[in-house]
């Protein structure tokens, strides 16, 4: 067994202090019933709660990508542990086969050669110019290349009837809970939508069980130029895209829901100076914005090299950095709709009870105000997180986004696009990219619906 | 003419359909005028809307029939349908204000229905419109045509309403609560122009209300209506002579009056059955004070009483003796001592500022020098028109609105001014109950949190054992059970909520409580509730009230002194019995004779006032009050009025007097 | 109205010169010119005197704020701030790095950008009302329903599918019209037909929901009750009333993007090689030319209050209300 030394970086405690933000959340909303109410209607809608599914899907994996460490390299005995300057994440050991197995350059998914044809050496014929064997993809097959149909068919089936199988067991232990609490409904029936959840699972795991299963035979979704599997590079993209999505709202929504709410409030000279601000920044184009800050930055961190050990840390920083930027660059959005909605609450006659209590303004704020707006923050909270894993795509493809050593969508779709050109053309990894990014960004926008169906008030009278 | 058979409407919410209307029957005759009388939720609007198959998106038309002279409405295609709509039928809304599109002219608005029914087009078009806007009484209509909605005011706008109904030259009439939204002298206009019409054109009239008043002025026969299901129908003077229906007798007795003052008044007790709930026999059962066992089983049939006189009651019996039943809550004759609260010329003045640096260039006048003063344990009622500065008063009086001058002063100490802490200790002594019981509780706070919030503000109850004690007692003084603590305000009524309102400004025993419009929210039944509530209150605790409103039979049931507001200025005040009885401003006269009194007999003097309120950024010069005073003279142009007393307790500000 | 739009004006000033600050803050505050100089030259080409040059060539040697080396009005002038942001009110926006004037160049540009983003516009407005006025007057009927779900999953779809998927397709594979480049003169047209539908289709999903949720809103509103209770016909309820009323807000969300057309698409047109704005930026970018990247971010704040002074201007067109204030 080989030691390992922990490695947190940046971004790793922030998406844990999401998650934590997250369950904290959860037991404050489990105890205000207003909430509660809202969430549950979230639940009972069918489209949201299958979105949701396919989104934990991505966060678990998220997840795993985000406890990092370096492996021991070996030394011997006595000597001081050294560490391997690659920092891994669990992700990358559980799929340590796909991360591994590198081709030479291009391959199409399932294939058994490379893309490119080469100068083989083949031992009593001389050189021959050929498509070299692959060194992994159907490496088990030897000679029987041709049977790569049947087999990679017959694995699949073999993994999804175990898929199969396994969701089953799921399913017979949540109908079996659902007896338990509500004898009398059927599972169709239940408040929570558990047959959107449970259908859902279904398609996961008959989708996944194989792909993963296959993905150790063959490379499912060929390599790209250097040869690196196309399904590992997805699974590390995830990462990227949920923490350009999750961050970026993290560092905006105390700036807008605090000075929106200030504004809104106080009125005044205070007012006209957030106004001030925020129209300021809001009308510098976005991404021109975005462009000058990433440049600067790029400049800072160029000037600084001491200031990172690795250069997963680098590439980490730029990341916040990018997440900071864009959370500057929208907060404006939010901070303006929550002035505006403020304006109105604090006219409400409630407000104006409290005040004729004496009630101070800031607890005025946190116990009439910021509750009553929740449901705005909520809302602009999953309806921007899609928009951004898309801009996190643009913004990479126009230079300005992740850092180029980073797996991101972005990057993906960045280095594939210049093999259109070729002859057949190589658009495996395009594909692979963009439907990844299609389902995690359908699955979020069709969840922030739901969300603001169930929250918006005018939807619920 | 109109003949309604067991009509039921529903509204869909999810896959359940629930019966808002439920098996209602009943006609109208050409020229005459039918009253749906009902509270709010019974189903009365929904049913004029499914006469004009105009129902919402959820509204779906379940059965029954609906038939104009003859000709069936219900198995109309959609097409043939809008041949009735605004051409032989038409209806008039609540809401003059959101009714009338914004971006299109009144002439575009006119025209559309010429065109689509008359098939007028041009100048014939506009000579028509102008004619129909002089008959609803607007002056100057050449130009009014060319006008959009936000250039008029309230009144003209439900005018333009009215001419837009009548220019498909219909015939019949469908009024949505067509005064409800408008202030007493409006809708005195708008009534008479409606009865006026009514009469010239022969129409048959459907008139939705909950205003026995405006039933009175109007109806020719009522019918009343209760969840969704007609309980009774009778002439005019059946109904105001010989209520039958438990129901109805109990509405007339939760009214407030004059000849009821001091006494407790007749309340509906609980609540109407929500439509997913309803009982299956008589849907009044639980609340009614006549009940049988038989009525919680069978639902009442139709009973002819008198000539053309239908009820749907069990019950056979008479009327119970009014007042029976009733007893004195208060003492009318409380001494008005020495007043610990002294108003004196107070202002409020809004700037209103333009162009670039935000320049004031005017101010809004909405307090123009008011002074008051109100002592221990009676109510003061502050009384006038919307817009004329009242809420402005009762929130000036509490600092919740910096004043622009004047003084207030409690107990001889001025809270003009006061900051922090001192300002604080000063609101312990006054609390402001709202008027919509809907925005006045944070719906995220549980009411036992609602109520103790301002113990805690103002260091009440620090110890909270105490403080939960106290919030229980609180809630038993008002009437709710002591389980409603941990509940949220979504779960109660528009009454309970009034109620949990006035508990937590009791909560820090407030010598003044100021009611803005408390009860104008409520239903008839409920107000009596909130009413008697108040009263009780004010008996137990000595609590004086500073009471806004606008509804002059709620000032005659329960104040002591009466001030009269008019753009930003009293008018009148004095005794009860002195502003009400002998009023000598000719506004006070105006308003009270304004106001639609559910009696047969109501048509004593009528005073029209013309016009409507001017806008108190630009009041008229001399007395405010000229332009629409029928005695104006010549130096009511030049000066304003100084005060005249009439008696040591009365005084007016008017010419004519002194 | 002159007086208005002159006040307007005024208005836009300080935030003007916001905007102005903030970027000389994050061109010149946040990295030295000693820093910028370093990262053009490369690693291996840095020298102290190398980096002096590189400053004195670009006017980048001058103190940043305040030149207590000069007398009177030069120590203001003869600042890095005043050259390099405040010049920039009057049109000076110096040189590129390849020595080009950058205003010049910004005026060739600008005709290829609207070329398409003018298109573009119109004809996207168009499609997307069209589409959500039709799913509003079908609305909660499976057509609905169908139509919003297409909406969602076309707003799911990366901008860059629509763009390389376009290209790939009707460019490669059908061979219609040219992958990319541009012509003079009438011959543009077979360049610009492919972006212009691209970016059509691309927005449609955003918009035809946003629409589609203004119209709906209205819908509910009680002057179209009124409009039924008069017998009129559905199609004039649409069209006469309810269009009416929600062109307000779809108006004046749209007219603040007008000028901006100007700065072109930076995806478009460096997918289509056209020699517009967007390009020009993209180039720079990479290029790490800050005087460009500066220049378009001025232009562009620039751009945007202008295009916020139109829409107030278009409100007071369109609102009688406000027209009439």
């Amino acid at each position: 067994m080989m030691g390992f030394q922990v490695v947190v970086l940046w971004s790793d405690i922030l998406i844990w202090l999401l998650v934590a933000a997250g369950v904290g959340v959860g037991v404050l909303i489990a105890k205000t019933p207003p909430l509660l109410a809202a969430w549950r209607r979230v639940g009972a809608n069918r489209v949201g709660m299958a979105s949701a599914t396919v989104l934990l899907a991505f966060i678990l994996i998220g997840l795993l990508d985000s406890l990092h460490y370096r492996a021991q390299l070996e030394s011997k005995p006595g000597q001081k542990a050294v560490y391997a300057i690659e920092v891994l994440s669990v992700l990358d050991a559980l799929a340590a086969p796909l991360r591994s197995r590198n081709e030479k350059t291009y391959s199409a998914p399932f294939a058994t050669r490379l893309y490119a044809k080469e100068t083989i050496d083949l031992p009593g014929q001389g050189t021959v110019r050929d498509y070299p064997r692959l060194k992994h993809g159907g490496k088990h097959l030897g000679e029987r290349e041709d049977e790569v149909a049947e087999d990679a068919a017959f694995t699949a089936f073999k993994a999804g009837v175990l898929a199969f199988i396994g969701w089953l067991g799921v399913f017979a232990a949540v109908a079996t809970v659902n007896r338990k609490k509500s004898p009398k409904l059927k599972l169709r029936e239940a408040a929570f939508a558990w047959d959107a959840v449970l259908l859902t699972l279904l398609l996961i795991l008959v989708f996944a069980v194989p792909l993963f299963w296959l993905s150790g035979y063959y490379h499912v979704f060929g390599t790209d130029k250097v040869g690196q599997d196309v399904l590992y590079q997805i699974l590390k993209s995830v990462r990227t895209g949920l923490i350009i999505g999750l961050v970026t709202t993290l560092v905006m929504l105390p700036m807008a829901v605090l000075l929106g709410i200030v504004a809104g409030y106080f009125r005044g000279w205070v007012d006209d100076l957030i106004q001030y601000i925020y129209t300021v920044l809001n009308s510098i184009p976005g991404v021109l914005l975005i462009a000058a800050a990433v440049l600067m930055m790029q400049v800072v961190i160029d000037t600084n090299p001491q200031w990172f050990s690795t250069a997963a840390e680098r590439a980490d920083l730029r990341l916040l950095a990018l997440c900071f930027i864009l959370g500057i660059t929208s907060w404006t959005g939010l901070c303006r709709l929550l002035r505006g909605e403020t304006l109105k609450l604090r006219e409400l006659e409630y407000i104006q009870a409290a005040q004729a209590f004496g009630v101070s303004s800031w607890r005025i704020i946190v116990r009439h105000i910021l509750p009553n707006l929740m449901h705005i923050v909520i809302i602009a909270l999953v309806m921007d997180f899609s928009g951004l894993v898309l801009a996190e795509a643009v913004l990479s493809y126009v230079g300005i986004g992740v850092d180029p050593t980073m797996t991101s969508f972005g990057t993906m779709i960045n280095n594939a696009r210049m093999e259109l050109g070729r002859e057949p053309v190589v658009w495996w990894s395009l594909v692979a990219a963009f439907s990844a990014m299609f389902i995690l960004v359908l699955a979020a926008n069709l969840f922030a619906d739901a969300v603001r169906d169930a929250f918006d008030p005018r939807a619920v009278a | 003419m109109l003949k309604v058979e067991n009509l039921r409407l529903g509204f869909t919410a999810g896959k359940k359909t629930l019966a808002a209307v439920d098996g209602i029957s009943f006609s109208i005759e050409k020229g005459e005028t039918f009253a749906l009388l009902g509270e709010s939720g019974c189903g009365k609007s929904a049913t004029a809307q499914g006469i004009m198959r105009l129902l919402p998106a959820a509204g779906r038309i379940l059965e029954g029939r609906v038939s104009l002279e003859g000709e069936p409405l219900l198995s109309l295609s959609e097409a043939d349908m809008r041949a009735y709509r605004g051409g032989r039928m038409a209806m008039i809304f609540q809401e003059p204000a959101t009714s009338l599109n914004p971006v299109l002219t009144v002439g575009r608005q006119i025209g559309e229905v010429l065109e689509r029914h008359l098939d007028l087009r041009g100048a014939a078009a506009t000579e028509r419109m102008v004619d129909l806007l002089r008959q609803v009484g607007i002056a100057d209509p050449e130009r009014r045509l060319t006008e959009y909605p936000f250039q008029l005011s309230g009144g003209m706008k439900q005018r333009v309403m009215i001419a837009i109904a009548l220019a498909g030259e219909p015939e019949l009439l469908i009024a949505d609560e067509p005064t409800t939204a408008l202030d007493v002298t409006v809708q005195a206009q708008i009534l008479d122009l409606l009865a006026k019409i009514q009469v010239d054109r022969g129409m048959g009239m459907l008139l939705i209300t909950h205003d026995l008043g405006v039933v009175a002025r109007m109806a020719h026969r009522i019918g009343v209506m209760y969840a969704g299901e007609l309980v009774e129908v009778a002439s005019r003077e059946e109904f105001f002579t010989q209520p039958r229906h438990p129901y109805t007798q109990a509405l007339f007795e939760a009214l407030p009056e004059i000849s009821r003052r001091g006494l407790k008044l007749t309340t509906i007790p609980g609540q109407v059955p929500s439509l997913a709930a309803m009982p299956a026999g008589c849907r009044f059962a639980d609340r009614c004070s006549h009940v049988m066992p038989v009525c919680r089983e069978v639902s009442p049939p139709w009973r002819e009483v008198a000539n053309g006189h239908t009820v749907r009651c069990h019950w056979q019996g008479e009327a119970a003796e009014e007042s029976a039943t009733r007893h004195a809550v208060t003492e009318l004759d409380i001494d008005p001592g020495k007043s610990f609260l002294q108003v004196a010329d107070l202002k409020v003045h809004f700037p209103i500022r333009k162009g670039f640096l935000q320049r004031t260039v005017g101010h809004v006048r909405a307090v123009d020098g008011v002074s008051l003063a109100i002592s221990a344990g009676r109510t003061l009622a502050l009384v006038g028109e919307s817009g004329c500065g009242k809420t402005t008063v009762g929130k000036a009086l509490l600092q919740l609105i910096k004043p622009t001058a004047g003084s207030v002063k409690l107990g001889g100490s001025e809270l003009v001014g006061l900051k922090g802490r001192r300002l604080r200790d000063a609101r312990r002594h006054m609390q402001m109950i709202f008027q919509d019981p809907f925005a006045s509780l944070n719906p995220r706070l549980r009411v036992g949190e609602i109520i103790a919030e301002g113990m805690g503000a103002l260091g009440v109850e620090t110890d909270s054992a105490a403080r939960a004690a106290a919030v229980a007692a609180l809630l038993q003084q008002v009437g709710l059970a002591s389980e409603a603590i941990d509940r949220y305000p979504h779960e109660f009524s528009g009454g309970q909520r009034q109620r949990i309102a006035i508990a937590r400004a009791l909560a820090v025993q407030p010598e003044l409580l100021i009611c803005d419009e408390p009860t104008s929210a409520l239903d008839v039944s409920v107000q009596a509730q909130i009413l008697n509530l108040l009263k009780k209150l004010q008996a137990e605790l000595g609590v004086a009230y500073l009471f806004i409103t606008h509804n002059f039979a709620v000032v005659e049931y329960l104040a002591h002194d009466v001030a009269v507001m008019y753009l930003g200025r009293i008018v009148e005040q004095g005794r009860a019995e002195e502003v009400l009885r002998s009023p000598r401003h000719p506004y006070t006269q105006a308003l009270l004779s304004a106001v639609p009194a559910p009696h047969l007999d109501s048509h004593t003097e009528l005073i029209r006032l013309p016009g409507e309120t001017p806008s108190p950024a630009k009041p008229p010069s001399g007395c405010h009050f000229h332009p629409r005073c029928p005695q104006a003279m010549d130096v009511c142009r030049l000066n304003y009025p100084a005060v005249t007393g009439v008696s040591a307790t009365h005084t007016v500000n008017c010419h004519l007097v002194g | 109205m002159l007086a208005y739009i002159v006040r307007r004006l005024l208005y836009a000033l300080p935030i003007l010169i916001g905007v102005n600050l903030v970027t000389f803050a994050l061109f010149f505050v946040v990295n030295t010119p000693d820093d910028m100089a370093r990262m053009q030259l490369g690693v291996k080409r840095v020298t102290p005197e190398a980096i002096e040059k590189w400053k004195v060539e670009r006017g980048y040697d001058k103190p940043l704020m305040f030149n207590s080396g000069a007398n009177g009005l030069s120590t203001v002038t003869e600042t890095i701030f005043f050259e390099k942001s405040a010049r920039m009110f009057v049109g000076d926006f110096g040189r590129a790095e390849d020595g080009r004037d950058i205003a010049r160049e910004i005026g060739n540009r600008m005709l290829p950008s609207l070329a398409i983003a003018l298109p573009t516009f119109i004809l996207g407005l168009f499609v997307t009302i069209t589409f959500a006025l039709t799913l509003a007057f079908f609305r909660a009927t499976a057509f609905d329903f169908w139509g919003v779900v297409l909406c969602v999953a076309a707003m799911s779809i990366s901008g860059l599918f629509y763009i390389i998927g376009g290209q790939y397709l009707i460019s490669k594979v059908w061979r219609l019209v040219p992958i990319s480049g541009f012509g003079d003169g009438l011959e543009a047209w077979r360049f610009l037909i492919l972006p212009v539908l691209i970016g059509v289709v691309s927005g449609i999903g955003s918009s035809t929901r946003w629409y589609r949720t203004i119209f709906l809103e209205e819908v509910s509103k009680d002057y179209v009750r009124t409009a039924r209770a008069k017998g009129l016909p559905e199609t004039l309820v649409f069209f006469r009333h309810i269009l009416r009323n929600a062109l307000i807000p779809i108006l004046t969300g749209v007219v603040v993007v007008i000028p901006m057309l100007f700065m072109g698409s930076l995806l478009t047109e460096s997918f289509f090689g056209i020699p517009g704005l967007g390009s020009y930026t993209i180039d720079a970018i990479n290029a790490q030319d800050f005087s460009v990247v500066r220049s378009m971010v001025f232009i562009g704040s620039v751009l945007y209050i202008v295009g916020l002074i139109l829409t107030d201007i278009s409100y007071t067109l369109v609102d009688p209300r406000i027209r009439f204030e």
